[in-house]
């Protein structure tokens, strides 16, 4: 059977990944290390490396590997939903205004100096709100193609909430909270500790779990609503179960991790090209190459030069063209 | 499972008045399929056939009057019942994702799948059987947005068919399709007849009604202006009256009709 063996070797690569992520560093964490540890602590035995090696483990490098592992696991199967709900494949996870939400909500509570943990709480929230609005003012504006004013309506609250982060960075101290927002807006996981990750988690596990429950109907949503709904799909209803379901999961992505722009376009797209379009094959397959993806891009951010890169200037360096690169294959072929 | 004409109605619609947002495109009209019986309509384009086709599947709310289908009254409600009831085929397009033939097949089993199932053994034995009855099985795996129009026409009719219902509505199934598929497509027609399965479908190409409709429904400008018998209503007087054209002119291009 062909249907397991690329998720089997996508989750080969992604153990890889993570390893290597443990291994790269300042305080390089051998794969043996690694193991002898983990087994350790899994056997409630006492720690068996050195003090900082144990720390760096626990503490450093083990909870920004695990949000890597969350956060692309969150975009990938986020941005999978949403490319087959609006039929399009080029749509990103913050189509509907999320990511410009939770922007606004961090950049507000880093001007108010509130600290780490109330700067997610408020990405998280804002982040709800704005698809909420988008989906009740999508609902108010009229019923003719539903899925074109989801989308108009989301590019137009996307933009006013953009408008209030420009209008927040102004306002910011530019010696030390400006800097701060311009962080957090192109994305990072620095920041990330063990108990933002126990608050994201379930989130996350809930919105994919949602996926998982609906992934054979999901597919009908690729149809124009007249289609699925004449093959007895309550199409409104479950589109909008699915917009909750993603929103949910990238709203607390976000919140613990800044805006990671890309992941949710690309991996998706790469995801389908390997296993189709069916969504059955496609959420697992999209949330592998999620984590993944992040995964390595996390450890080179942190690597590769001498200060920490942020997320996004990543993501986009090597999504950009690997997607182009992609588009042409596509088309030759 | 043939049902003499008039007897079983599996199609009823009676002092329909159809339309958007409660403005009226069409109204007093009366509209019936017997079981297992072929029902072409014709009708120029903006005439109200999509509207009235959308308001049959339940898509729209019918402004006054009512639609019954085997039994059934037809309004925008629960989907599953009325996805019981009648199956649609629309206009072949292209789509967005390259879903294989079977799994688009599948997709019309969605009524007879739970809300968070999978499709079962029997589903996929009930598709399968399906691309058989069309003769596309060897088009299983291949991608949806790689095969021919008339292919994919083909696929949606399979569709349709595992969804298992009494009545079959048809978009101007031959619209779009070369001479060749055309043929395959009426033929298709035909067999589901066959089978008992009742069609409605529009089209504009009055041969193709002559050739599989026991009967036809003429509208014009949101009216029903006659229906009964393909022989009986389907003359070269109807069609130049229904289109607007010169008696000898149709007859010249569509010598079959009786003047």
């Amino acid at each position: 059977m062909r249907s397991w063996r690329l998720p089997a070797v996508a989750l080969l690569v992604l153990v890889v990944a993570g390893v290597a992520a443990f291994a790269t560093g300042p305080y390089p964490i051998s794969p043996p290390a690694l193991l002898a540890s983990v087994l350790a602590r899994l056997r409630g035995a006492d720690p068996v490396l050195l003090p900082a090696a144990e720390a760096v483990i626990w503490q450093v490098r083990g909870p920004r590997v695990l949000a890597g592992l969350l956060v692309g696991a969150a975009l990938g199967a986020a941005g999978a939903a949403y490319q087959s709900m609006f039929r399009n494949p080029l749509v990103s996870p913050d189509i509907l205004g999320v990511s410009a939400g939770c922007g606004l909500g961090a950049s507000v509570a880093i001007l108010l100096g509130l600290p780490m943990v109330l700067v997610s709480l408020s990405a998280f929230g804002t982040g709800l709100v704005a698809v909420a609005l988008v989906v009740l003012i999508a609902r108010r504006v009229g019923d003719q193609d539903p899925v074109l004013v989801l989308v108009l309506a989301g590019v137009a609250v996307g933009a006013l909430l953009g408008a209030g982060i420009s209008l927040v960075k102004l306002l910011a101290d530019p010696s030390v909270q400006l800097p701060s927002i311009t962080f957090w807006l192109l994305g990072g996981l620095h920041g990330v500790r063990p108990d933002d990750l126990a608050a994201a988690a379930p989130a996350v596990l809930l919105g994919i779990t949602a996926l998982l429950l609906v992934r054979w109907r999901i597919d009908l949503l690729t149809l124009p609503d007249d289609e699925a709904a004449s093959l007895g799909v309550a199409v409104g209803r479950l589109r909008t179960g699915v917009v909750v379901a993603a929103t949910l999961m990238t709203a607390a992505a976000v919140a613990i991790s800044g805006v990671i722009g890309w992941v949710g376009l690309v991996v998706p797209h790469v995801a389908r090209l390997l296993v189709g379009p069916t969504f059955s094959r496609l959420l697992p397959m999209a949330i592998l190459l999620g984590a993944t993806f992040v995964v390595i891009a996390d450890t080179c951010a942190r690597s590769i030069a001498p200060i920490e890169l942020p997320l996004s200037v990543l993501t986009a360096v090597v999504g950009a063209p690997f997607f182009l690169w992609l588009l042409g294959r596509s088309r030759g072929g | 499972m043939s049902v003499a004409p008039g007897r079983s109605e599996v199609l009823e619609a009676s002092r329909l008045v159809i339309g958007h947002r409660g403005r009226p495109l069409g109204d007093a009209l009366e509209l019936r399929v017997g079981a297992g019986e072929v029902v072409a309509l014709l009708g120029p384009n903006g005439c109200g056939k999509t509207t009235l086709f959308r308001t049959l599947l339940g898509l729209i709310p019918a402004l006054a009057g009512q639609v019954t289908v085997a039994g059934q009254a037809i309004r925008p409600g629960p989907r599953a019942a009325i996805a019981a009831a009648v199956a649609y085929v629309p206009q072949a397009q292209g789509g967005v994702f390259a879903h294989a033939v079977e799994d688009v097949v599948l997709m019309g089993r969605s009524r007879h799948i739970g809300r968070f199932g999978q499709p079962s053994r029997h589903d996929r034995a009930v598709a399968r059987t399906a691309l058989e009855r069309l003769g596309i099985s060897h088009l299983r795996e291949r991608p949806i947005t790689e095969v021919s129009g008339g292919e994919r026409q083909l696929a949606l009719i399979a569709r349709a068919l595992a969804q298992q219902t009494p009545l079959i509505v048809m978009d101007e199934p031959a619209a779009s399709l070369d001479f060749g598929n055309q043929r395959l497509v009426l033929r298709e027609i035909d067999a589901l007849k066959a089978s008992g399965v009742a069609v409605l479908f529009s089209t504009h190409q009055p041969e193709h009604a002559l050739r599989v409709a026991d009967r036809v429904a003429l509208m014009r400008a949101g009216r029903m202006i006659a229906a009964g018998p393909t022989a009986a209503v389907l003359t070269a007087d109807a069609l130049a009256g229904l289109y607007g054209l010169d008696r000898d002119e149709i007859l010249r291009s569509l010598p079959a009709l009786t003047s």
